[in-house]
């Protein structure tokens, strides 16, 4: 390329420029576009780099998950048993109050024969009647015996017939319930997992006081989690620091035993602490060696929230530290002197200088432990009792006791946007401060 | 730049037998005696290690002297904490508040002295004109460029107006210009104000330029505390002839002493005069120390000091030629010779007679190395 090339190259360039029109590369080409083209290769890599770790998270979590999620709107228990009826019921105006008319009825009966007849796997009228029976308790015996029957009426009325085999068939409020389920998808699981249900009128109401039990559990497992996050900031702040300021030799080893707890199974760090706690227990024995209380007033500080919250404080503890050391680690002690060389007292320059360089390790070690805190399931099961239990854990009852997925389904869903909107709020509140200290 | 003359009783900054270990083990500080008079800039130089910042440390309050005492204005200083010494201090990281904007880290040591908030900004003006900074109040220290910064860092140990202030290696991290701009701003600074300024740095030039006394330290011991012309012209042995500017060394036996002008013979049998600095008597061994600019090619006749040696090396730098010779067996002999019409072509491998004044040749204690 020769002088003058490049010359009036550079002029037409700049011309460009003074004419405040985009700006125009060597050859001609609008600068943008050149700019994407050069950087174009480059992203292609970058995300082919990534596919791998992609494919992998749809397939084995948001795909769970999404089905997980998806379970707790939708539940076929009443389609699947008594196809026919499940359509024939949608033309039912449950609103004139009057039951549904002969022709469902003889739809129904046949339905109902014809399921325990074929007695398919998971599509019996057993599942059916349990179904029902979530929504209206006590029905799900009124199901099996008159299907037992059914297949002995043969012909009309089909209504009286029913009728006659169990009264409590005559029953509007049964039938509008019927109607409801026999839809795929349901909000009814969500309801019930926020304690609130139908009303017999079908309007939307908060279920019986007696039965409110999840809403309470839910906001029982954030006060905890917060209070454990609390417990876990006011210790893991002073070890952290003392980490970051020991010398490395030293430091590690301290670190090691910070580490210790993931080296162990969680079981056996539970039980560990079941030992120690119970009335029996080695703390109690110490308290009453030392006279601190009397051997018939042994405290209970396992099998309630007491024994939760040491327990979890101390099994959440490392991801508090980390966070905080790796931070502290990148701040070096010229800061602190340099606020005291301007006069400031160690509680000043900690308070102005220090602290406020740790918050992006608070922030994250807060958000780990109580996100993980919400979550968690093994440990207030173990030594939890009946006070300190979790949601998880009633999350795992329904999946695993009770078999109802369906509302377990509904409770994780509730439970993950709870999380969500607490990130959302922690990015909001945190990443707002975070602009502000650069 | 007059020596001030250190009077004990009077000086501002005293260290007295202080001596420092951090292990218990080694002395990185070793009975050192320091007095700095009021208004005075001096400067600690030396190699890497040699405990400069230790000094300061100590001084500033943030490492405990192991023996002696520290005077500060005839004050005992040893147990007064830092914030209370109201010393300014330039860290050679700067250690400008990240979190902070460049106001306010000027205003933190205002804050913290409870001035008020309009005061507080009026004195943060006044300095950050000083520094020529005005426009940048509200970037934080990260969006400055390096010597930006150092220009806060010196303004914040500023601001508050001590008496004292500290500097570590504070233009360490620039490149060359910026680092004599700054030098030139900080001189400047320190005489408009007249605070005393406790310096430490590793480049020599940076020290000889800026300093009313250099303290020479190695190995945890002053070496030589003067001005930069006797640091130069009077070395008082043989690390410090060697650490400050450049240097040609002659090792030989003392062989007899006459008004203060030692005859030195070489190993290979040359006599040499000197004159004497640091050598006891007679039969001593002794390490010669001269300037190459004081080397005189083809000398005239009646030279007290004439000797010849091969040219090895020559390296053209315009207005003078650095030719390297072999002298008695040394051949990292350095020669600066003017470009001059007068002076003969110079070629490798020639021999050529070259000599000195008997005064500009020092002798000093031995060393091997
Ligand atoms: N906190 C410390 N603990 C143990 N030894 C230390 C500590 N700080 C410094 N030392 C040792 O003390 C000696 C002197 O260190 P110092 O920092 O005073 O040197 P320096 O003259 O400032 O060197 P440099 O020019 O490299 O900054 C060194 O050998 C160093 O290893
Ligand atoms: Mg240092």
């Amino acid at each position: 390329m020769s002088d003058t090339a490049i010359n009036t190259m550079g002029n037409k360039a700049q011309n460009a420029a003074v004419n405040n029109g985009p700006l125009i590369a060597a050859d001609g080409t609008p600068l943008k576009q050149k700019l994407a083209k050069t950087t174009r290769a480059m992203k292609t890599r970058a995300f082919l780099l990534t596919m791998p770790l992609v494919l992998f998270i749809i397939i084995s979590f948001v795909i769970p998950i999404g089905q997980m999620l998806h379970r707790g709107f939708y539940n076929p228990a009443v389609s699947n048993v008594m196809p026919s009826f499940s359509v024939a019921i949608k033309d039912w105006d449950e609103t004139t109050g009057e039951l549904p008319s002969e022709e469902i009825f003889e739809i129904f009966v046949k339905d109902l024969a014809l399921a325990k007849k074929n007695r398919e796997v998971g599509k019996t009228v057993g599942n059916m009647a349990t179904r029902i029976n979530y929504e209206l308790p006590g029905s799900r015996s009124l199901f099996t015996k008159s299907a037992r029957k059914a297949g002995k009426i043969t012909e009309g009325p089909y209504k009286e017939a029913l009728f006659a085999l169990d009264k409590k068939w005559d029953n509007h409020n049964l039938w509008r319930t019927l109607k409801r389920a026999s839809n795929d998808y349901t909000i009814s699981f969500f309801l019930a997992a926020l304690d609130m249900k139908y009303d017999e009128a079908g309007n939307i109401t908060r279920a019986d006081e007696l039965y409110r039990i999840y809403v309470p559990i839910l906001m029982k497992t954030l006060l905890l989690s917060a209070l454990i996050t609390l417990l876990c900031f006011l210790i893991a702040y002073p070890v952290a620091y003392l980490l970051s300021t020991l010398p490395l030799a030293t430091s590690n080893l301290l670190m090691i035993l910070v580490l210790l707890p993931f080296w162990t199974s969680l079981l056996v760090r539970t039980s560990a602490w079941i030992a120690m706690l119970q009335q029996q227990g080695i703390i109690n024995n110490i308290f009453v060696f030392l006279g601190l209380i009397g051997d018939e007033s042994r405290i209970q500080m396992i099998y309630n929230q007491t024994g939760t919250v040491i327990s979890m404080v101390h099994i959440l503890l490392p991801f508090m530290i980390l966070p905080l050391y790796s931070v502290m680690k990148t701040i070096p002690p010229s800061y602190m002197r340099a606020a005291k060389s301007m006069g400031a007292t160690n509680t000043y320059a900690f308070r102005r200088v220090y602290f406020p360089q740790t918050i992006p390790g608070i922030a994250a070690g807060t958000l780990l432990v109580f996100i993980l805190a919400i979550g968690y399931y093994i440990t207030p099961a173990l030594v939890g009792g009946s006070d300190g239990l979790f949601i998880s854990n009633l999350i795992a009852d329904h999946i695993k006791k009770t078999l109802n997925w369906s509302l377990g389904s509904a409770l994780a869903a509730i439970l993950l946007v709870v999380v969500m909107v607490f990130y959302w709020m922690y990015n909001r509140l945190v990443g707002v401060d975070k602009l502000k200290f650069g | 730049m007059a020596e001030k003359k250190s009077a004990t009783d009077s000086s501002y900054v005293r260290f007295e037998n202080v001596q420092k270990s951090y292990d218990g083990e080694v002395l990185v500080v070793k009975d050192l005696n320091l007095d700095i008079q009021k208004g005075e800039f001096v400067t600690m130089l030396g190699p890497s290690g040699s405990g400069k910042s230790t000094c300061l440390m100590m001084l500033a309050g943030f490492e405990p002297a192991t023996h002696g005492e520290i005077f500060l204005d005839d004050r005992p200083i040893n147990t007064v904490p830092p914030h209370k010494r109201g010393i300014g201090m330039v860290f050679q990281n700067y250690a400008l508040f990240p979190h902070m904007t460049v106001a306010e880290n000027l205003a933190f040591p205002l804050e913290v002295r409870g001035m008020s908030r309009s005061d507080q900004e009026d004195r943060v003006k006044q300095i950050l004109d000083m520094v020529e900074l005005s426009q940048m109040a509200d970037r934080r220290p990260a969006q400055l460029s390096g010597g930006q910064q150092q220009r806060v860092a010196v303004a914040r140990s500023l601001v508050f107006e001590p008496d004292l202030v500290l500097m570590d290696e504070p233009l360490g991290a620039l490149d060359k210009q910026l680092r004599e701009q700054m030098q030139y701003e900080i001189k400047h600074i320190h005489e408009n104000l007249g605070v005393t300024v406790v310096y430490v740095t590793h480049d020599q030039t940076e020290a000889l330029t800026m300093s009313d006394r250099v303290a020479v330290f190695e190995d945890g011991v002053i070496q030589q505390l003067s001005t930069a012309e006797s640091l130069y012209e009077d070395p008082q042995n043989s690390f410090v002839a060697q650490f400050i500017g450049e240097n040609n060394k002659l090792n030989g036996t003392v062989e007899k002493i006459t008004k203060g002008i030692c005859q030195v013979r070489l190993p290979d049998g040359t006599l040499l005069h000197s004159q004497q600095v640091n050598v006891d008597g007679v039969g001593d061994k002794t390490t010669m120390s001269l300037r190459p600019e004081r080397i005189e090619l083809d000398p005239p006749k009646g030279t007290k000091n004439i000797i010849t040696g091969r040219i090895e090396e020559l390296i053209y730098l315009g207005d003078h030629i650095r030719v390297r010779m072999n002298v008695a067996g040394n051949d990292e002999f350095i020669v600066k010779v003017r470009n001059r019409a007068d002076k003969r072509p110079l070629k490798e491998g020639q021999e050529a007679k070259i000599g000195w004044l008997a005064e500009d040749c020092k002798a000093l204690d031995y060393t091997s190395q």
